[in-house]
């Protein structure tokens, strides 16, 4: 059984693999898009506490679209 | 509406477009199309010619000759049913000539025929007696002598009885089994006098292969086959046309009633989507309505391990709005949530997915399509640009190639199953994507022209490698692509699939399937036609569901195979409204009509209607929500109409995260297996006892009509309203209709829909609004409704669910023609007679390996779970597969299914478990301990009398 930061884990780089053949730019943006799209903001907030963390377990792609995604955050609560 | 048979032309219409021609018929003029027969047209000027082999439903087929007329310019007495309308023919259909051939042919008839009319089962609804008082018949001049009167009645079916004794061999049974319902069970035996109706190799019709559609009920124009239901309740005294509750097919019925007893479902002739057919769950499973252990006043506990308290309505509904205002207070407005059903009208779902929105001010809603269709949803939307099948169901009518892709239609989807086979018998060209030889590989007068056998895991692997062969032999339709999808798009996947590691030959190792037969398979789509792909849960419950209907819909795209008649992507939708669950808003990321609830103009529009702020923020979804619980922080959960402890994967994960909350609300028929874990149950109605609609898997909005009084009180639209506005909202809905113009306020694909126009159509196929006030049998006609159709890379990404020395077999999991998903229903009728036990089936090869034999039980363990359930040893599954079905609580398939989940939305891999098989004595654990838990869960608190006062 997975723990909840596991499980988040697994389901950012599945997402970020299955985006993969798409070009790591493009699948950085859309695997962000994705997690923003349909995870709720508690698991979102977890995700970004990983990686922050230091993000162990999560694929580069992975890491990367998270890395995006808090950047997206700032640029909101800066706007 | 009172009850008047549906009226019989006697012949069905003419397909197609035909020059119109004018005949005169007993004087009066008729104008028909061509080929049309004589009876029909006679019918059609208002005229009825007497009849017996001959019915609107059947081709003609003139062998009881009660029909003749005369016609002039031609000798003799041609049978009306067989003869086409001519131009300027003139039709004479009583004269002293007819009259008395007719006479003398009833009086053959009723010759060797009982005369026990008054107490007979028929009697006031025979054509038979009919017929005898049409002609005029008085008396029957032969005595004594043979007679089939002695033959005993055949009443092993369930649900009707086989009376030979009262037949009168006019074949309709007959031709209704096979060209109704495709399975061609019946027969006439012998010879002469001699001939008799015959199910299977002369066996009862239990033991047969009648699949018990009632067709051959339905059909016969004499008691010789009639429902028990008639036999012990009488015949109806009125009808009520209303919608079927099973499968996604949506087969609307003529509940036929007396009183408020319902007495026998008869398909409705008018109905769009089954066209008078029906199968054995829609015609006959109804019973559960009326079982003993349907739960009928609400129940409360402080705590699982209590017994229930009986309580009253208002103090079950108080209490509940009570324990989610407490846990909200306490734990967060976001530990709550609810799950709307699949199983459940438009509207009650549309109301849950408010309530949780409006009420409780947050988007934990999901659905049941969760863990089947959600898949579709995703793929359809981001390709297509709407998350919905694209075609009617007529349309398999002008297919030329029919693709059936992890579905299992004449068990999952009988209906539509019959009218495909009528297709392929026609001439269409078939190919079956499946692990298993299904019904549909090789059945009678069908074979697949191509079986794709792969091994469960590689949809995308198999997919990718025919778009391989449709882009390298320059099979795609470049005009269609140029002109309505994104080119640059399809060249990058064109590019794609072209890769020489994509194609057949280098994929057959991991897909199990000949490249040679995938190439033909592939050539045949591309080239043979109209090509209409058909697919289901063997699609979307893998780990890439969402990447396989992608590239299902790659597929068409580029071989032009949408927007028209024939063609299209058809999602088969497991439950009775799977699609308008997820129409109404019930995903926690969306509104109605499918709209993202962080854009700012779509939840205004609902915060103006609901008077209240909305979340812009997705909710969890099922599995999320079940985490959550077991991380401490989602206390509260209300279920409507869904057994998630049976139908989701991983039951002991499932098991726990109920456990973890502080109330969980069950509202449904029966105490199911995840209201052992409840703390609240409120009794629910069934589709017999509501008004509200249904929308089918063809997007087809129809009515579900109120033909008895709820059992339990209220209709579940209602009770969700009490909820509501014990939660303080002011709900005042009097009826669902007004819910109905609420959602078409609110839902653009939804704006032409109303009680007044369904029941001025029939029906209406969304969207339904000004663009198409009639609706729209198929999308994406002059253009996707995205704009330009989006071709999308499909990388085949091998499940992590593997296979190895401990769990070398991997199982399938589907269902069964007589049983309906967790056979919450379909357990409570006489269906168990057919599939009395979940059932795991192994090849033999397999099977000898283990020293397991047929009928033995078997231990079936993952890295999940383990359950024990009885082997068939049959080479319908492929060496290395195992299959089950999960309509049964005691073997709980999904004790064994795993977490692994479809990366875009989180349905589950339902189709791809790594397991064990070996001989068993006895229960797992879990069963036993499972059985123990159930039984306590079920005490209900015994009444002491006196104790009110």
């Amino acid at each position: 059984m997975m723990s909840p930061a596991e499980r988040l884990i697994y389901m950012a780089n599945q997402i970020a693999r299955n985006f993969e053949a798409q070009g790591p730019a493009t699948a950085a943006q859309a695997t962000a898009d994705h997690i923003a799209l349909f995870w709720d903001p508690r698991m979102r907030a977890h995700i970004l506490e990983i990686l922050a963390a230091g993000g162990d377990g999560l694929s580069p792609l992975a890491a990367e679209a998270v890395r995006l995604l808090h950047a997206r955050q700032g640029a909101a609560r800066a706007g | 509406m009172g009850f008047d048979a549906e009226p019989d032309l006697g012949a069905p219409p003419v397909r197609g477009e035909a020059p119109m021609v004018i005949a005169t018929i007993d004087g009066r003029p008729v104008t028909v199309p061509a080929g049309t027969s004589v009876m029909r047209a006679a019918a059609l000027a208002g005229g009825s010619i007497p009849k017996l082999c001959a019915t609107d439903s059947l081709q003609p087929f003139g062998s009881c000759r009660l029909c003749l007329v005369e016609i002039e310019g031609r000798a003799g007495y041609p049978a009306s049913c067989t003869t086409p309308v001519a131009d300027g023919m003139v039709v004479h259909t009583q004269t002293e000539r007819l009259k008395t051939l007719r006479k003398g042919v009833m009086e053959l008839y009723i010759s060797d025929h009982p005369l026990d009319c008054l107490t007979c089962a028929a009697n006031g609804d025979c054509e038979l007696q009919d017929m005898a008082g049409a002609v005029g018949l008085r008396e029957v001049r032969y005595g004594e002598g043979a007679s089939h009167g002695a033959l005993p009645c055949d009443d092993s079916n369930p649900y009707f009885d086989f009376d030979p004794s009262k037949c009168i061999v006019c074949s309709r049974c007959v031709r209704a089994c096979d060209e109704v319902q495709g399975t061609f069970a019946l027969t006439i035996g012998g010879r002469g006098f001699g001939s008799k109706v015959m199910a299977s190799q002369d066996q009862d019709f239990l033991s047969s292969e009648c699949v018990s559609c009632g067709a051959c009920v339905q059909a016969c124009p004499t008691a010789t086959l009639t429902e028990k239901s008639v036999i012990e309740i009488g015949t109806p005294e009125r009808a009520v046309v209303t919608t079927c509750a099973y499968c996604g097919v949506g087969c609307t019925f003529r509940a036929e009633m007396r009183g408020e007893e319902l007495v026998r479902m008869v398909p409705w002739k008018e109905g769009k989507a089954n066209h008078g057919h029906s199968c054995v769950k829609g015609r006959f499973a109804w019973g559960y309505a009326n079982h003993a252990e349907r739960i009928l006043e609400p129940m409360i506990r402080a705590s699982t391990a209590d017994p229930w308290r009986v309580v009253s309505w208002d103090e079950a509904i108080a209490h509940t709005a009570a324990e989610f205002r407490r846990i909200q207070a306490r734990y967060g407005a976001a530990a709550v949530g609810g799950i709307t059903s699949s199983r459940c009208t438009n509207e009650e779902t549309f109301l849950v997915q408010k309530l949780i929105r409006q009420g409780f001010g947050v988007n934990n809603v999901d659905t049941c399509a969760r863990v089947c269709h959600s898949p579709t949803g995703y793929g359809l939307k981001t390709t297509f640009g709407t998350s919905a099948g694209t075609q009617d169901f007529d349309s398999v009518e002008a297919a030329d190639v029919i693709v059936v892709i992890g579905a299992n239609p004449t068990d999952g989807h009988p209906v539509f199953a019959s009218r495909m086979k009528r297709r392929l018998r026609q001439g269409a060209k078939l190919i079956v994507i499946d692990p298993r030889r299904i019904d549909l590989v090789r059945s009678p007068h069908v074979e697949a022209a191509h079986h794709l056998p792969l091994r469960p895991g590689t949809n995308v692997a198999v997919l990718t490698a025919m778009a391989h062969v449709i882009v390298t032999e320059g099979l795609a339709n470049e005009a269609y692509v140029r002109e309505r999808c994104d080119w640059d798009e399809f060249q990058d996947w064109a590019a794609f699939v072209a890769e020489p590691s994509r194609s057949p030959e280098a994929t057959e190792p991991l897909t199990g399937v000949p490249a040679q037969t995938l190439r033909a398979a592939a050539r045949l789509y591309a080239t043979g036609g109209n090509a209409a792909i058909y697919y289901g849960l063997g699609v979307t419950e893998h780990s890439q569901g969402s990447s396989t209907v992608m590239a299902i819909a790659n597929l068409a795209m580029a071989t032009g195979n949408i927007g028209r008649e024939g063609v299209g992507v058809n999602p088969l939708r497991g439950q009775n409204n799977v699609q308008g669950a997820c129409d109404m808003g019930s995903f926690p990321h969306e509104f109605s009509g499918y709209r993202h609830v962080s854009d700012d103009a779509v939840r205004g529009q609902f915060e103006a209607a609901w008077g209240a702020t909305l979340s812009a923020e997705p909710g969890l979804r099922i599995p999320n929500m079940l985490d959550a619980a077991v991380d401490g922080i989602f206390k509260a959960l209300f279920i409507q109409g869904e057994d998630i402890l049976q139908s989701d994967p991983n039951t002991h994960h499932v098991a726990e995260g109920l456990a973890a909350m502080e109330c969980v609300v069950v509202h449904d028929l029966f105490l199911n297996e995840t209201a052992s874990y409840a703390h609240v149950f409120l009794p629910g109605s069934t589709f017999l006892e509501k008004d509200g609609t249904f929308t089918n898997a063809e997007r087809r909005i129809q009515r579900v009509r109120k033909v008895m009084s709820p059992r339990n009180g209220f209709a579940d639209w209602e009770i969700v309203q009490l909820l509501a506005n014990a939660l303080g909202l002011d709900w005042r809905y009097e009826h669902p209709s007004q819910v109905m113009d609420e959602i078409a306020r609110l839902t653009p694909t939804f704006a032409g829909v109303s009680y007044a126009g369904l029941d001025a159509h029939g029906s209406l196929q969304w969207p339904a609004n000004a663009a198409a006030p009639e609706g729209t049998p198929v999308m994406h006609v002059d253009h996707f409704v995205r704009g330009k159709g989006r071709f999308v890379v499909t990388d085949y990404v091998p499940t992590d669910e593997k296979t190895g020395p401990r769990f070398p077999l991997l199982l399938t999991t589907g269902r069964i023609l007589s049983q309906y998903n967790v056979g919450a229903q379909t357990r409570r009728t006489d269906n168990v007679v057919w599939h009395p036990e979940d059932l795991l089936e192994i090849h033999p090869h397999d099977a000898e390996q283990r020293g397991v034999r047929d009928g033995g039980w078997v231990s079936l363990k993952s890295r999940a779970g383990e359950t024990t359930l009885r082997a068939t040893v049959t080479d319908r599954v492929a060496p290395g597969v195992v299959y089950t079905t999960f309509h049964h609580p005691q073997t709980q398939a999904n004790v064994v299914t795993t977490d692994y989940s479809d990366w875009a939305t989180n349905c589950p891999e339902y189709k791809v478990t790594a397991v064990q098989v070996s001989p068993s004595n006895g229960p797992s654990d879990w069963q036993t301990a499972y059985r123990q838990l159930t039984e306590a869960s079920r005490r209900v608190e015994a009444e002491i009398p006196g104790a009110a006062e």
